[in-house]
């Protein structure tokens, strides 16, 4: 699959906004960790809202025609992309009823307010599931139609948002033990799904030439492919990567994604100072990690049209 | 009703005049123009409904050389319409023809995702998906002859390789090609459950040559002086 900028910008970073929204009322309204004020608790959610506005935003870069995006809510019923667009939308007026409720009453906020950001939770939780199930939906990528995938795009969600929580409490000096076990648990469980991902792509399984050309009991070889010149079909889903190039990728998708962040978050969580440095080297270092990783996401899937174009399988 | 087409596997010579057909025809109907780029360049390109490809079958000496077309399939179980967002694909229930409303299209590629037939492309002109229609503007229309109501496709094709017709109906020429000659889905195990089907080649008896009779000693002769006379 050709990886479009603004889809893996989209999903990483709105990814993460709502991932910082749900942990920090997460960590509010269920009083775990040290208390935050009232500073902290905007800053966390003001950022996480300026990050799923730009996230969406950018969505629509990939749209060959976005004057008619509005109409993306039509089929709430069978697509999941207009699940998702409804659902970020709906997530909207409960999520910024909680941060006004922060932005009056401060970290005590009321009961109905608190329902209010309980249900914001839900929503992004639903939302970033259902940006995973676009992708896992599809019968046509086996790299894709797992549920590996819907998990995986929570994961990361929640990863980026404990290390951005983290960056944030730093900013304001405040106790960073709870938060590191958080962002360090996330860490390692979005590491270890990412592995049994890519440990499971890796068998080659579905259809092939033959069950393509409908000739399953002979070989079946591309002669010609009828066109001198690419296509939308050769330039949508025939991009191509070196193997030794995604080896190289992976490394850094789990040096710069999980394994650095952990090892700097670690030293910050006990440092006297330049704790609120190492965070943010630790946010930049797992949005370029978790980049690439989303970068090899698509260029790694292999749409079974490529079998008509001389692959034997996908 | 389920239009659809039977493509003849054995019949295919392998020209794209029904590529060539479609491209005419559609591009001056409900969903054109199939925007053409560069088409005078080095490597022009563009938007096509049907697309032919060649393949080989089997291993030298036992092989054969297979013309592949392929446009939609108008799927049964199409997942091009229920992963589309906006409503602009659709399969209609009267006939089962799967159709884009260009008026709703955003060109968000998701269709063509869905898609394991590759029926579906973005013309980057115009922002929007555009696919086989099966001529629909054609076969309703009935200012048109009875025998002209077809897909481009089908009219034109020199070798008599493609036939149009309703599946539902089990005395249509199309049920019983597939009937009798079993016609095939492509990818059956995805789920889609194309309505397009492809009749296999006809298992012919070899040709016998052992009784051919050994060219005589002047047969021989004259294909030595041929070869040795330069033109």
């Amino acid at each position: 699959m050709h990886p479009a900028l603004s889809v893996i910008f989209f999903t990483v970073v709105s990814g993460a906004g709502f991932g910082l929204y749900s942990l920090t009322a997460i960590l509010q309204l269920f009083r775990l960790g040290p208390a935050m004020d009232r500073s902290e608790l905007l800053s966390a959610l003001i950022t996480a809202f300026v990050l799923i506005i730009a996230g969406l935003i950018s969505s629509t870069g990939h749209l060959a025609n976005p004057k008619n995006a509005w109409r993306s809510v039509m089929r709430v019923k069978t697509s999941w992309l207009s699940r998702e667009a409804v659902l970020a939308m709906v997530f909207f007026p409960f999520g910024l009823l909680y941060l006004l409720s922060v932005y009056l009453y401060g970290p005590h906020v009321p009961a109905f307010f608190g329902l209010m950001g309980v249900i914001g939770i839900v929503l992004g939780f639903m939302t970033v599931f259902a940006t995973g199930m676009i992708y896992a939906c599809l019968k046509t990528m086996r790299q894709w139609n797992t549920p590996l995938v819907p998990a995986n795009y929570l994961l990361m969600g929640l990863t980026l948002g404990a290390l951005f929580h983290l960056a944030i409490e730093a900013y304001f000096g405040a106790d960073l033990q709870f938060i590191t076990g958080v962002a360090g648990t996330a860490l390692v469980m979005t590491g270890v799904m990412k592995g049994i991902y890519y440990y499971w792509i890796g068998k080659t399984s579905g259809p092939t030439i033959n069950t393509a050309t409908t000739f399953t009991r002979a070989s079946v070889r591309l002669l010609d492919v009828g066109h001198t010149a690419g296509t939308f079909l050769t330039e949508e889903f025939g991009y191509h990567v070196p193997v030794g190039t995604l080896r190289v990728l992976k490394v850094v998708v789990f040096g710069l994604g999980f394994v650095l962040p952990l090892i700097l978050i670690s030293v910050a969580a006990t440092a006297q100072t330049g704790a609120f440095a190492l965070a943010i080297f630790a946010v930049l270092s797992s949005l370029v990690g978790k980049g690439v990783e989303r970068w090899l996401f698509f260029a790694e899937a292999r749409h079974v049209v490529n079998l008509y174009h001389g692959a034997q399988h996908t | 009703m389920r239009l659809g087409l039977v493509i003849d596997l054995d019949t295919c010579v392998g020209c794209h005049a029904c590529a060539v057909a479609c491209k005419q025809w559609n591009t001056s109907g409900t969903t054109g123009p199939l925007t053409d780029y560069r088409p005078y360049g080095a490597d022009p390109s563009g938007v096509w409904f049907n697309r032919i490809r060649h393949y080989e079958v089997g291993d030298y000496p036992n092989s054969k050389t297979i013309n592949f077309p392929m446009s939609c399939m108008h799927c049964e179980d199409a997942d091009c319409v229920t992963v589309c967002p906006t409503g602009a694909s659709y399969k209609r229930k009267e006939d089962g023809v799967v159709l884009v409303d260009q008026t709703k299209c955003m060109g968000c590629n998701y269709c063509s995702w869905a898609c394991p037939y590759g029926a579906r492309e973005l013309d980057r002109e115009s922002g929007t998906m555009k696919k086989c229609t099966l001529c629909i503007d054609r076969i309703y229309d009935e200012t048109l002859a009875e025998i002209d109501r077809q897909p481009s496709c089908v009219i034109t094709c020199p070798a008599h390789a493609r036939f149009f017709g309703d599946f539902d109906d089990p005395d249509s020429e199309v049920s019983r090609l597939v009937r009798e000659r079993d016609g095939m889905q492509l990818m059956p195990e995805l789920g889609y459950n194309p309505t397009n089907r492809y009749l296999p080649p006809r298992i012919n008896t070899p040709i016998p040559t052992e009784d051919v009779r050994r060219d005589s000693l002047v047969g021989k002769v004259k294909e030595w002086v041929n070869k040795a006379v330069a033109r």
